[in-house]
Formats: C-alpha cells, structure tokens, sequence
C-alpha cells in the first residue's frame, strides 16, 4: 500500500487494521468458546457447574469428574479402539489409493478410462446410502463385532485415488519412468523406488484426511460394533451420552478426555485439509 | 526381465484395489437400488417384488416427510449461515495475512471442523441445557423467558443449525483463504491505480474471482448436511436413549426403518432418494461451472 507517503493513510489503515483485529478476536473466541466450557466443566465440582455466569477456570478444579468416568467406561479402550480402527484405515487407504492412482495416470490399458469413471461415480454416493446393504454381507459373513467387519467400510476411497492420479500425471514426468525402464528396472522397483518416495506429499495430505474421516465415523462403526467392549471412542461417547449418566460434569469429562489431543493434532494438520482440495478440484 | 508383458504389472496392481471396489462400493450400491423395489422384511423368508410401491409408499408417509423436511432446512440453512460468515472471515484473516495472529486466528475458527462431532454436540448440548445451560441464563438477563431448546420442535431445530454451521464454517474459511491467496496480485494493484477502496477490490475483484469456489464449497455443505445423524443423534435424544424423537433426519429415518422396523425394502427406497438429492446437487454444480467456464 502507499503507507510511505501518506501520514494519514498509515493512521486509517492502522484504525482499520485493530478494528479487524477486534473482529477477529471475539469471533475466535466465540467459535472456541463451547470447547472452552466444555473442558472448564470437566473440572468443576457440582455446584460449580449450576453458577452464573459460568466460570472459564474452575474456583475449586477437582479431578473427580475424570476419574469417576474412567472407572464406569471403557474410555482408554474406546480410544484405542478408535486409533487400531483410523490408523489401518488410513493404511489401507494410502496404499490402494497410491497404487491405483499411479497405474490409473500412467498406464494405458483398454479399459482404464472406464475403471477411472465407476471409481469417480461412486464417490458421488454417500456411504449412507449403501450402508444398509454392506451391513447385511459383514452380518451374513459373521463379520459384526470384528475388526474385519467395521473397516469393510473404511478401505478405500475414491478422492485419494482421484487425487494421486493427479498428481502422478501433473508432477511426475514420463522420462523418468522410461529412462528406469531402460536401465533395466521391474516395473514394481520403480513404483516402490522412484514413484512412491515422489509421492510422499500427497500421500501425507490424504494419510490426514482418511485417519481424520475414521476417528470420526459415526453411523458405520454405531451398527456394526455393539458389544461395549467394541465401540469406538464416537459411538462409545454416544451412547454413554444418552444412556448412562446426565451428571454435566462426568459428561464433559470423557467429552474432553476424547476431543482435546485429536483436536490440537488436527488443527496443527489443518493444512492438509486444503491441500487435496487446492490441487485437484478447484482449478477444473 | 524383458519376457514379462507389458500389462502383466498394471493389471496385478489393479486387481486387488478392483476387487475390494466391487465387494464394498459396487455391489451394495446396486444392492440398494435393487432392494428399493422389493418388499423385504428382514425377518421373513419371503421378498416380493412390488415395483415401486415402496417409493408410493414414501411418498405418503409423515414421518419420511417430516425427515426430508427437516434435513432440507437445515442442509439449506447451514448454507446460508456458512459461506457469507466464512467469506467474511476468510476476507478478514486474508488482510491480516502475514502477521502472526493471523495464522491464531485460521486455526481458532478451524478447529471446530475438526472436533469430533459427538464431544462437539454435547459441548453445545449443555449449552441448550433447558435447566443448566448458559444459553437460557444468557438471554433471561436480557428478559426473555428461558426456553426448551432441545424439546421444541422449531427449536432445535434451530440447535441443530447452529451447530452444524459452527463446524462447517472453518472448513469454508480454509478454502475460501486459498482462493484469496490465489486472486493475482496484479489485479489488486489495477483496482488501486484506478482508486479503488480495499472493500471495493474485494468485491468486485475477489468475490467473482471465487465464485466456483463458493460453488464448490456450497455443494459440499449441502451434501455433507444432507447426510447428518451423529449431530441429531446426540442432541435429540434424552436420557432414556430414545433418539431423534424431535428432529427427524432422513439417515436417522433411514436406520429406523432398516433396524428397527426390519424394513429393508423401505428403507433402501428412502437410500435411494437421498441419492437421487445428492446426484441433482452434484449435477446442477457441475451445470454452473459449465455454464461459467464458457461465459
């Protein structure tokens, strides 16, 4: 801007500026403030929790919130469960997202375009929409309350594929592949080798997204996990919700206990959020 | 090493990836669409064919409409809500670009996105609390009497809009940032030549510049909040575990219909119609950026 030579235009611009600032600030606080609360009632004593206005930092923090929910539910399993479930997930997704995605950009076969086509057709459908008949096969195969069973559903995804294709044909130039080839390369050596450590950023990008999709599944994992045992943290917390306890302050316990490390980890990965998004979809 | 055909290498990658997109992916889905038109309890042995007498059916049945009603407005509602906030803030974090607050402030209105939906409704479920919640003692110091949120029809409703705008909004913030990052500078500098104030160039250089993102961002809202239950779940339902009694959600009716009324027919009738809703949002997107691309 053309702060140097106008005095007066500094002093607006600083004006505007604290004003945006304050904007800012208040709606920051705003969106942070249920989780604030959250995490302040997970400390509170039971009269604490009835005062208003209510307090951000509790007068009389006490842990018995904590405790109490850790021995009535099996939260730390809850969330192991969770983590088993996002991280093989996410395993199986960047894997056959990679090497679908590079064989889909590089190869071409009769055929492919087709194969292309019906994997980008169905990521239009929502799983909810074919939920009902997955769950009758995991049911019919014996499959329910099993690991097998629950990522029937989480194994690929047709973004991660759609995304790596572009990015193999985009990034990845033809030379190099032919120049292995001559050189006497298998066509697996090059993809582990050369293909996939050129992959790493896109691959990262979508390991969040899948792992994030995962953690926070819903219906999926509420249908076919029913043993208490067996829940994810998402459908554990439901039902401990609406069945177990309405004491506010047990609630926001295991409500924080669960939501403050995958909160912090996703904000801190937020950028990968766009990343896929910047790459492909936008720029038709 | 040179023996091995060309094909044999993409052909052995593919099969397995293939393989699973058939069991989990093409087969349910056709299994939905063919179930919609059978009559199936899943009880009993027999499964009719009965055409399409479970979408007649639906057609007339309060509580289907009721369901589609609801995630209508909300899907519609969060939209409204979402992209002219998240516009403003993106609009807003954009000029503050390059100080470190900025980078404070991108983060703070994301991470509602990225909360657990379940911890999330039940922050905001204390927060409707009828009896304990902030929200009612808020307004009663401004003299209105305390409402039940969560067991007013209308109004949760209402609830359930405001929370799934609150995470939707970081989301549409964090794209909107990059199409802002990616309106060339040199336009900027033309509106400032030609006198242009900041908000000026940010509407009329900035916002046409983001339309198809705006597009993008609105269809993904709407498909996503088409799609609630967790939300609902957690919300609407009372201690007895009795869900969704109040707000009716078409996945909520959907799983009703399939586990608890064993109507598989029916309820892969009502999976279908939620298909048919995405596929016309998908479809009239893709219609717009057509449309603009040869403008």
């Amino acid at each position: 801007m053309s702060e140097h030579e106008h005095p007066s235009v500094v002093g607006q611009n600083r004006i505007v500026g604290l004003v945006i600032d304050a904007v800012l600030c208040v709606v920051s606080l705003m969106m942070l403030l249920p989780l604030v609360f959250l995490i302040s009632n997970a400390f509170k004593t039971p009269p604490e929790l009835l005062v208003w206005p209510p307090t951000v930092i509790p007068h009389q923090p006490t842990l018995d919130n904590i405790v109490s929910v850790l021995r009535e539910t099996p939260l730390f399993r809850w969330i192991g469960n969770s983590l088993i479930f996002a991280t093989l997930s996410t395993a199986s997704i960047v894997s056959t997202s990679a090497i679908a995605g590079y064989v889909l950009g590089k190869f071409d076969l009769p055929g492919i375009p087709v194969i292309f086509g019906v994997i980008i057709a169905t990521a239009v459908v929502p799983f909810e929409v074919y939920m009902i008949p997955l769950y009758l096969n995991v049911q019919s195969a014996g499959l329910l309350n099993t690991w097998p069973g629950l990522l029937v559903g989480y194994l690929v995804m047709s973004f991660g594929i759609f995304l790596i294709r572009q990015y193999v044909m985009t990034s990845i130039p033809d030379e190099l592949l032919e120049a292995a080839r001559v050189d006497g390369a298998g066509e697996g050596w090059i993809f582990l080798r050369i293909v996939l450590p050129l992959m790493r950023g896109p691959l990262g990008a979508l390991a969040v997204l899948a792992f994030f999709q995962a953690w926070t599944a819903f219906a999926w994992p509420l249908v076919v996990m029913t043993n208490k045992d067996t829940y994810t943290l998402e459908v554990g917390l439901a039902l401990f919700q609406t069945g177990f306890t309405v004491d506010i302050g047990r609630l926001s316990a295991a409500a924080a206990l669960a939501l403050v490390p995958s909160a912090l980890f996703f904000s801190l990965m937020r950028r990968n959020f766009v990343r896929g998004v910047a790459a492909s979809g936008l720029k038709e | 090493m040179r023996t091995t055909p060309k094909w044999l290498f993409p052909v052995l990658a593919l099969l397995p990836v293939l393989a699973l997109y058939g069991c989990i992916r093409v087969y349910p889905i056709i299994e939905t669409l063919r179930l919609s038109l059978f009559q199936w309890n899943i009880i009993s042995r027999r499964k009719p064919f009965v055409g399409f007498a479970n979408f007649v059916e639906l057609a007339s049945d309060p509580l289907f409409l009721e369901a589609i009603f609801n995630t209508t407005i909300i899907a519609f509602s969060v939209v409204a809500i979402t992209i002219p906030v998240a516009l403003a803030l993106a609009a807003l974090i954009n000029n503050r670009q390059g100080l470190r607050r900025s980078g404070v402030y991108e983060a703070s209105v994301f991470l509602p996105h990225v909360v657990s939906l379940v911890p999330a409704a039940m922050a905001w479920k204390w927060i409707f609390d009828a009896r304990l919640g902030p929200l009612n003692a808020l307004i009663g110091f401004f003299g209105i009497p305390a409402q039940s949120w969560l067991f007013d029809p209308v109004l949760s409703l209402v609830c359930l809009i405001v929370l799934c705008s609150w995470q939707a909004i970081g989301y549409a913030v964090l794209i909107f940032l990059v199409g802002l990052k990616n309106v060339p500078d040199a336009l900027y500098e033309a509106a400032r030549l030609d006198g242009a104030s900041s908000l000026q160039a940010f509407r009329y250089i900035a916002v046409p510049l983001l339309k198809p993102v705006m597009l993008y961002v609105s269809v993904i809202t709407l498909i996503s909040s088409y799609n609630i239950y967790a939300q609902a779940f957690v919300l609407a339902s009372d201690v007895q575990g009795a869900p969704g009694h109040l707000v009716r959600v078409l996945v909520l009716d959907m799983l009703e219909n399939s586990f608890r009324n064993y109507r598989v027919g029916y309820a892969a009738a009502e999976a279908v119609v939620l298909l048919v809703i995405v596929l016309i949002l998908t479809g009239a997107q893709f219609r717009l950026f057509r449309d603009r691309s040869r403008a």
